[in-house]
């Protein structure tokens, strides 16, 4: 261990503590029967979003410089995309996709 | 007490993908914490505590270079950021599960969120258990995996290599069904072009938290604009 328990345990409890408090602050600021109407219309609008979002966030490491590293990605997304709105079977399009991408990074490229 | 069990059933199905994409990262994780001279006992407490794989990776370096405790508290604070806009989702449904709630919100990781956006009513099971076994569930599989990381990740010969796409498949599938789902596309196409255009302005690394300010912004703008949701009481 580099520094000591005490200062190892200071750091993991601020991790800890700041990232409850930063799930909770949501909860503590809006309490149910007073929720601002737009409030109320960020939590409907805001999933969409957020989930387009963090797909991106995913695929932040994609450059185009070289096949190896957009090919294999967007291969992926699209065999989980062409899979889930055939079958609409979500582990299925998961595993797929998966063991797609994992072919090609392992593989091919 | 069968729809307590079927409710089970139901998020067990529901966390498979997850529990896949958790096995690498949670044994990269173990290892990386090995590594760093923090046994597997390390590995399962902070991710008993934690419960943030992104930044538990980051606080790997901050171990090592005994980074000073205000770095690390806006690091954290900044990596988790889009923490912050999970929750608004979920005020008032949380409200009704009494103790749970704050269960509930302490499990709220990106993959939790994600299966909590994802949820379709069904009347076999109990829309609360759904929630709570899913994210105790998810929670499980992250230390375990992690410490399994620290006490055998070494052994593990397989090559394992991309197997975290799982994670990203997973979200790529619920994205499909919000999209199926939703009224309006503005969130969508606000979002990605937000997203975009931040990774050009200040690089892949940092976009999360601007983009995320951004796309809130604009969507505030467009509900003064023009009201494309029924929001009134109730709903």
């Amino acid at each position: 261990m580099p520094i000591t328990v005490e200062q190892s345990i200071l750091i993991i409890g601020i991790c800890a503590g700041c990232t409850f408090l930063e799930r909770l602050l949501p909860f503590l600021i809006f309490r149910k029967g007073q929720i601002p109407s737009l409030v109320r219309y960020l939590g409907k609008v805001l999933p969409l979003a957020i989930m387009a979002t963090l797909v991106v966030y995913c695929l932040r490491g994609t450059t185009f410089d070289e096949f190896g590293n957009f090919v294999p990605q967007t291969v992926a997304v699209a065999v989980t995309t062409v899979l889930h709105l055939w079958k609409g079977n979500t582990l299925l399009s998961v595993i797929g996709g998966t063991v797609v991408y994992m072919w090609l990074v392992q593989m091919v490229f | 007490m069968m729809k307590l069990k079927k409710s089970f059933r139901y998020s067990m199905q529901r966390s498979i993908p997850i529990m896949v994409g958790y096995f690498p990262v949670g044994i990269a994780y173990g290892i990386l914490m090995e590594k760093a001279g923090y046994n597997f006992i390390w590995s399962l407490f902070s991710s008993l505590f934690v419960y943030a794989g992104s930044l538990q990776m980051l606080m790997v370096t901050f171990l090592i270079n005994n980074v000073p405790l205000f770095t690390v508290m806006i690091t954290a604070l900044l990596l988790n950021s889009r923490h912050l806009f999970y929750g608004i989702s979920f005020i008032e449904k949380f409200e009704n599960y009494n103790f749970w709630k704050y269960f509930l919100i302490y499990g709220l990781s990106d993959e939790n969120y994600s299966l909590l956006c994802s949820y379709k009513e069904n009347e076999e099971v109990v829309e609360k258990w759904v929630h709570i076994f899913s994210a105790g569930l998810i929670w499980f599989y992250w230390i375990l995996f992690s410490a399994l990381g620290g006490l055998i990740g070494k052994m593990i010969t397989f090559d394992t290599t991309g197997i975290d796409f799982a994670l990203t498949a997973l979200f790529v599938v619920i994205l499909i069904e919000q999209i199926k789902n939703s009224e309006s596309k503005i969130p969508l196409i606000t979002a990605m072009i937000s997203s975009v255009l931040w990774i050009v302005i200040i690089g892949a690394d940092n976009f999360l938290l601007p983009s995320l300010l951004t796309t809130v912004s604009v969507l505030i703008m467009w509900n003064g604009k023009k009201r494309i949701f029924d929001t009134k009481e109730g709903e």
